[in-house]
């Protein structure tokens, strides 16, 4: 459903991507992790059109986000880091506007609607204004746009951060429930959330791939954290080294 | 064309229920109010005078249209220079601030559609806050005689460097995410058009005429005097049409950078 090949993103000098590969099968939930600046935020950037890619393709449902970026967009769901909710806007109208502009019919807006405020918990603000509400909140309006015109696609920048450990609960559930019949990619860095929720997880650290494996295969000798560590640690020999001097002059 | 409609409808919204609409028609029409006033009572004051000191004569070449219409217009245009910029400041700016940006370009609307739509209800917005200022005329009509004909050229024009102010006030919002820029550039664009016809009479015979024809006040003001022809109309269409085209490229440049 996904296919990201050779994806390279240079900002200027800076090489956010570096070749990175890796595919997602129709209706599998990715959970993709990394540490903070290792790249995730401008993969899924480029995944759902709105950063060109470098070099390297991307295909979507089997349309390339570069030729066909309109088809590609059509298809894909995407809560970005900062949920993008207009600050002066109730939360019905928020969402009403955003299954417009996704090109959903006129008639099936309602029901949309009604669906995603009662799966994301937000039918006590449905009149709220977004600029009003908490944290936990917006997030759970971000993710009620990314899903109301039930896309095929889901690209989700940590879901659940901000949220306390009841809606963590209840978003993992949603998501779960999505998988199936949706295809996703969730970033993240908790890594208990990858185990309860995906089914095949990638690692990247410092804009390259550094592991790309099925949940079931990856936690058969070792705990998830123990297989992150160990492959963010490969990747960074000269962390090691800084770590070894830093405890030389220590001692 | 469901999409542009979208858009204006979501852009006229946000003028609407944020206080930024009402400052600015309140600002709008008090300082338009002031002008009409003046205007009215020196005029008023000058018929008295006339007709005190040398009869008849020289009050009839008293005019609405020439001391109070004309003037009007102009002192409206300025204020236009400088309020535009403010308002469309945030059409671009703003969304790439808070993100909802990114929404917008990962959704399958057309960036000519979301350039149209943005500006179509900056345009509908100025309208309104133009037309609310016909109170003006509809008084002189009520107790003057001035020339419809002449009233109504000089509010096309208006309403013609309005839009055009509006478009390169777009273009200037969406080269920044900054609110600050994008308002201070817009306005020294516009300020720019309006006064770039100043050196026209030394600069010679090429560039002279040059620097008239790109000047919005020249345009304006043969409109104000009633004289519409083609190629005032031509040069604020160009404008328009220009501004929007380097909208859509500027928007569409993050596709391809």
């Amino acid at each position: 459903m996904i296919e990201v090949q050779h994806l390279t993103k240079r900002y200027g000098d800076l090489i956010a991507v570096s070749d990175i590969s890796f595919g997602v099968a129709a209706g599998q939930i990715l959970g993709f992790l990394g540490p903070n600046g290792s790249g995730k935020t401008t993969t899924m950037r480029v995944i759902t059109g709105f950063l060109p890619a470098t070099s390297g393709t991307v295909k979507v449902a089997g349309f390339d986000i570069f030729d066909d970026s309109f088809e590609v967009r059509k298809r894909i769901g995407y809560l970005p880091e900062h949920p993008p909710l207009y600050d002066d806007m109730t939360v019905t109208a928020y969402l009403r506007f955003v299954a417009r502009i996704k090109g959903m019919p006129g008639a099936e807006i309602a029901d949309a609607l009604d669906r995603a405020l009662t799966r994301c918990g937000l039918t006590t603000v449905a009149d709220r204004v977004t600029g009003h509400l908490s944290k936990g909140f917006r997030q759970r309006v971000g993710l009620a746009q990314a899903i109301i015109h039930n896309p095929a696609v889901l690209v989700l920048d940590e879901p659940t951060i901000g949220l306390d450990p009841q809606q963590i609960i209840e978003i993992r559930a949603l998501i779960k429930e999505l998988a199936g019949t949706h295809t996703v990619i969730l970033s993240t860095h908790i890594l208990p959330e990858v185990a309860q929720v995906c089914e095949k997880v990638v690692i990247i650290n410092a804009g390259r791939v550094v592991m790309e494996d099925i949940l079931a295969n990856l936690t058969q000798e070792q705990t998830l954290e123990d297989v992150f560590l160990r492959v963010i640690a490969q990747e960074e020999p000269h962390n090691d080294q800084l770590q070894g001097e830093v405890e030389e002059t220590a001692g | 064309m469901r999409n542009v409609l979208t858009i204006i409808g979501k852009e006229l919204r946000s003028y609407f229920v944020s206080p930024v609409a009402y400052v600015v028609l309140t600002g709008f029409l008090l300082l338009g109010g002031w002008f009409f006033f003046n205007l009215l009572s020196r005029f008023s004051l000058l018929l008295t005078l006339y007709t005190q000191f040398q009869g008849g004569e020289a009050a009839n070449r008293l005019n609405l249209n020439d001391y109070v219409i004309a003037p009007l217009m102009h002192n409206l245009s300025i204020i236009l220079v400088i309020l535009i910029p403010m308002i469309t400041m945030r059409a671009y700016a703003e969304e790439k601030k808070s993100g909802t940006y990114e929404l917008l370009l990962t959704s399958p609307v057309r960036t000519g559609e979301l350039v149209l739509g943005k500006f179509l209800a900056s345009f509908l917005f100025v309208w309104i806050m133009i037309g609310l200022t016909g109170v003006y005329p509809v008084i002189l009509l009520a107790f003057g005689n001035p020339e419809v004909g002449v009233m109504v050229a000089g509010y096309l024009g208006l309403l013609l460097l309005a839009t055009s102010f509006v478009a390169v006030g777009l273009l200037t919002s969406s080269f920044t995410e900054n609110q600050i820029i994008a308002a201070v550039s817009g306005l020294v664009a516009t300020l720019l058009l309006y006064i770039i016809g100043w050196p026209a009479e030394t600069a010679g015979n090429v560039l002279g005429p040059l620097l008239r024809y790109l000047s919005v006040t020249e345009h304006f003001a043969d409109m104000v005097k009633g004289l519409i022809d083609t190629r005032g109309l031509v040069y604020f269409a160009s404008l328009i049409a220009l501004a929007l085209f380097l909208t859509q490229r500027s928007v569409e440049s993050l596709r391809w950078r």
